[in-house]
Parts: structure tokens; C-alpha cells; sequence
């Protein structure tokens, strides 16, 4: 799909200053104005909170992106980041820091926007069937992984998919209150292993402080039955693949989502090259395994 | 029951090291709770110990006027707390506040670093095992020192 279909905002939730939610569905489908209400408002609500999602996004698999366009401003790859489900909308975490997400950040319930996608490869649920997930996420990068996430909460509801046999989050953010989803997070530990920190707080917050690979020697790992999905700063990534490596996970049981300057999306126009690869196109989920070489060279 | 000794030797900071060591180690150590919210440690008090925490989690803080204090890391099962008894002026650097009841292993550390300046041997062996930890330490802070969840660069595609 190369060309825009026009979507308009049923919801904005936000997360912290300068981060937010938007949930967000075709045109005709959507209410007028801002005068949703009633079962789209209802429906839109439900996707924002996450309990019910799978009965209402669009198809797509978990670390895959669309490009959202401001009218005026842009385009901007972001990651899906509420269920993969039958319904028709899409929902979106954003961190306002240039023009297109600034622009994205005034859209109002109601207001429309331009969506291409979905893009990108994703990751690779089936292969965590009976194996133990490990999710490393730090910062906005548990955006892209909580799609992981519903769907490994609820492998009953992805074609009979066997369970993980053990699913372990972690994530680390700036400030307690710079973390998404905080009140998902305590419904999942009822569910998964999920251990969160902070770079810094004050008194008030009793939970962890340290950097997010500090976290991962409090878990037992079998490394032979481990696979991890990563998601964060780039160097945050780095570290936490060190780690791991050192706990002796194979590299080829590692799994990044890069960033890098998408611009087509498609990967024709060579903006988001890395090496022999096309972030837009081959990634942004990639095996670690298969790139290593080109992780560590400083130039890309 | 365990004695101190074989505490130390079931704790992987102390992987290894010669009996004897364990044993001198052990003889001048002892079981000690604190209760959450008490202080193991204040800042610039003498640092005549440090500390191996077998259950409970602590932090360590510093206090920022118009702030309050502030939290820097925390430790928990496992974890070593406290090297400033290896160097002078051998006063602690933080504060260190227990968040649950924290169950730990004192350590006379104004008995080993004496013992450390007789038999260098111990020495050297005891300050291996703390540079091990004050680097993953020092690694750690660096990462948070870079504050990379706080300020990223350009996003993707996002550069007008």
C-alpha cells in the first residue's frame, strides 16, 4: 500500500507529558466530529485499555509499523502498539519530538489523519512455544512489544498456538512516572513474571532502581530454551545483548526491532539502508544473529 | 544450622576463595536484620562494615536540598553493600535504607581491611572481588548517567 487512507482519532489517551496513545480507525467507520459516542466510543475505549483488544484492531503482526501522516507536516513510522485482533483500527503510542509528532500530538478525538501500512516484519511468536520469553524493553520500546504481549497473555485466541512455557518482562524507564502502561503492567504480573526499574526516583517509589540489565540476573535462564525480544535505545539494546549473551542465550534466539530513518516504507527509497538490509522492509524486528555484524559497526 | 562461614561459602561473591579466608572472614561476621525503613547506612558515618544481603531489598540514596532524597540504585538478594571500609577516610559515601525486612550478613570490615594490610595475598583477593562489582556498578551508572529513555535523538523519519 503506497498511498494514505485517511483515519480519524477515536481516542487520545495521555500517557506523561509529551507521550500518548492514539486509537485510531478508518473514516467511515468512525464517529463524527467530536461527538463520539456510544458503541464506537465504547469500542475505541476498550483498545485504549487493552482488556478487550482483541476484538477490535486491525490484522497485523506484533513489531510491525505504519506510517502516519499529518496533513501539512509529514510522515512518521510508529509501531503498532494495542492488539493484533479482526477489528478495524489501529492503535498507536507516540512520543511528541519533531514536527510530525508534534503535529500528531494536537490531533484530537475526531481529527483526521493519513495511515499506510502495516509494514515491517514482526516477531516470532511461533517460535516461542514452549519456550521461555524473555521481553527486555526500556523506555517508549515497550510500545512495539505490547502487541508481543496480548498475544502471549492469550495464545488461546491465535489458532490453537502452544504456550510459551514462561513469559518474563522487563522493563526499565526514565522516572516512575515516565512508564507506560502502569496499570497494565500490574494485570500482567498477575499472568507473567514482570520486574520494572527506574534510572531515578525519590522516596516515594518502593520498586527498583538501576538500569534495566541489572534486572535480568534476578531470573533464572536456561539458555537453550530461552528466546528474547528486545526493544529500546539503541545502546540500551547493546547492553542487554551482552548480557544475555554472557547468561549464554544464542545470538541466534535474540531479536531486536531497529530504528533507523524510514522514509517510503517500502524499501525502494533507500532512507532507511543498514548494511545489505532495508529497516522498513526487512525489519524493523531482526535476529540478532543475522546482524550482528552490522550492529557493531558505528558508521551505520 | 549454617554458621556465618558456611553462609559466605554458599555466596557467590565468595566463589572460591581458600578456606582459611572464609573461615577468618566468618569469624568476624554475624546475622543482622534491619527493619524496613531503617537505615543500614548514613552518609559520612565510619564505615566499619559492609554487608551481604541474603533476603530484602535496600537502596542506596543521597539527599538533594528542595528534593528530599533521591534513589540511586537498589540491592537485593545477593548483592554486596559497602566498600567505603577499604578506603580512606572509611566513612560511608550514601545512605542506605532497608524497603522490607532486609536479612544480611555483617562483615567487620575494620577488622578485614587490618588483616588485608598484614597478608596482602587476602588482600589482593578480597579487592578483585570488589573491583568485579564496583565496575558492573560503575558500568550501571554510566548507562543511567546517559538518561537514554530521557532524550533520544531525531526519530526516524521525523527530521523537519
Amino acid at each position: 500500500m503506497t498511498t494514505p487512507d485517511i483515519y480519524r482519532v477515536d481516542q487520545r489517551t495521555e500517557e506523561y507529558p509529551g507521550t500518548f496513545t492514539l486509537a485510531i480507525s478508518p473514516r467511515e467507520n468512525s464517529a463524527p466530529g467530536n461527538e463520539a459516542t456510544g458503541t464506537v466510543a465504547q469500542a475505541a475505549a476498550a483498545r485504549a485499555t487493552g482488556a478487550q483488544q482483541n476484538e477490535s484492531c486491525q490484522s497485523f503482526q506484533p513489531g510491525q509499523f505504519n506510517m502516519l501522516y499529518v496533513f501539512g507536516a509529514g510522515e512518521v513510522p510508529i509501531s503498532m502498539s494495542g492488539a493484533a485482533g479482526s477489528g478495524n483500527g489501529y492503535i498507536h503510542t507516540i512520543r511528541s519530538l519533531g514536527a510530525v509528532t508534534q503535529g500528531l500530538e494536537r490531533l484530537r478525538q475526531g481529527d483526521p489523519l493519513g495511515v499506510r501500512g502495516p509494514f515491517g516484519s514482526g516477531w516470532p511468536l511461533a517460535e516461542t512455544a514452549g519456550r521461555q520469553v524473555l521481553i527486555i524493553a526500556g523506555g517508549l520500546g515497550l510500545a512495539p512489544l505490547r502487541p508481543a504481549i496480548y498475544h502471549l497473555l492469550n495464545p488461546g485466541a491465535n489458532s490453537g498456538e502452544t504456550m510459551a512455557s514462561r513469559v518474563s518482562l522487563f522493563y526499565g524507564a526514565r522516572t516512575p512516572a515516565e512508564m507506560l502502561y502502569r496499570r497494565e503492567l500490574e494485570d500482567w504480573s498477575r499472568d507473567i513474571e514482570v520486574h520494572t526499574t527506574v534510572d531515578s526516583a525519590d522516596q516515594a517509589w518502593a520498586g527498583h532502581v538501576g538500569v534495566v540489565t541489572s534486572l535480568l540476573s534476578t531470573t533464572a535462564i536456561d539458555p537453550e530454551q530461552t528466546i528474547a525480544f528486545i526493544c529500546g535505545p539503541e545502546i540500551m539494546m547493546r547492553f542487554s545483548i551482552q548480557e544475555l549473551i554472557r547468561r549464554g542465550v544464542p545470538t541466534t534466539a535474540i531479536y531486536i526491532s531497529m530504528e533507523r530513518n524510514m522514509k517510503c516504507a517500502t524499501g525502494h527509497c533507500g532512507h532507511c539502508q543498514w548494511g545489505p538490509n532495508f529497516i522498513c522492509r526487512d525489519g524493523p524486528v531482526f535476529r540478532y544473529g543475522d546482524i550482528a555484524s552490522w550492529f557493531s559497526i558505528r558508521e551505520l | 544450622m549454617k554458621t556465618i562461614t558456611d553462609l559466605l561459602r554458599d555466596h557467590p561473591f565468595f566463589d572460591g576463595m581458600a578456606k582459611a579466608d572464609l573461615e577468618f572472614i566468618g569469624g568476624c561476621g554475624m546475622n543482622r536484620v534491619f527493619k524496613a525503613g531503617e537505615y543500614v547506612a548514613r552518609e559520612n558515618e565510619p564505615a566499619d562494615h559492609f554487608y551481604l544481603i541474603r533476603r530484602g531489598r535496600a537502596v542506596i540514596e543521597t539527599f538533594m536540598p528542595h528534593r528530599g532524597a533521591l534513589s540511586l540504585k537498589t540491592l537485593r538478594d545477593g548483592d554486596i553493600c559497602g566498600w567505603s571500609w577499604l578506603f580512606p577516610p572509611y566513612c560511608w559515601a550514601f545512605d542506605v535504607r532497608a524497603l522490607d525486612n532486609l536479612h544480611c550478613i555483617q562483615l567487620d570490615g575494620k577488622c578485614l581491611r587490618n588483616k588485608c594490610a598484614e597478608d596482602t595475598r587476602l588482600g589482593y583477593d578480597l579487592m578483585q572481588r570488589f573491583a568485579r562489582i564496583m565496575t558492573e556498578r560503575l558500568r550501571d551508572t554510566r548507562l543511567q548517567l546517559l538518561d537514554v529513555y530521557g532524550h533520544p535523538g531525531q526519530p526516524p523519519g521525523d527530521n523537519k
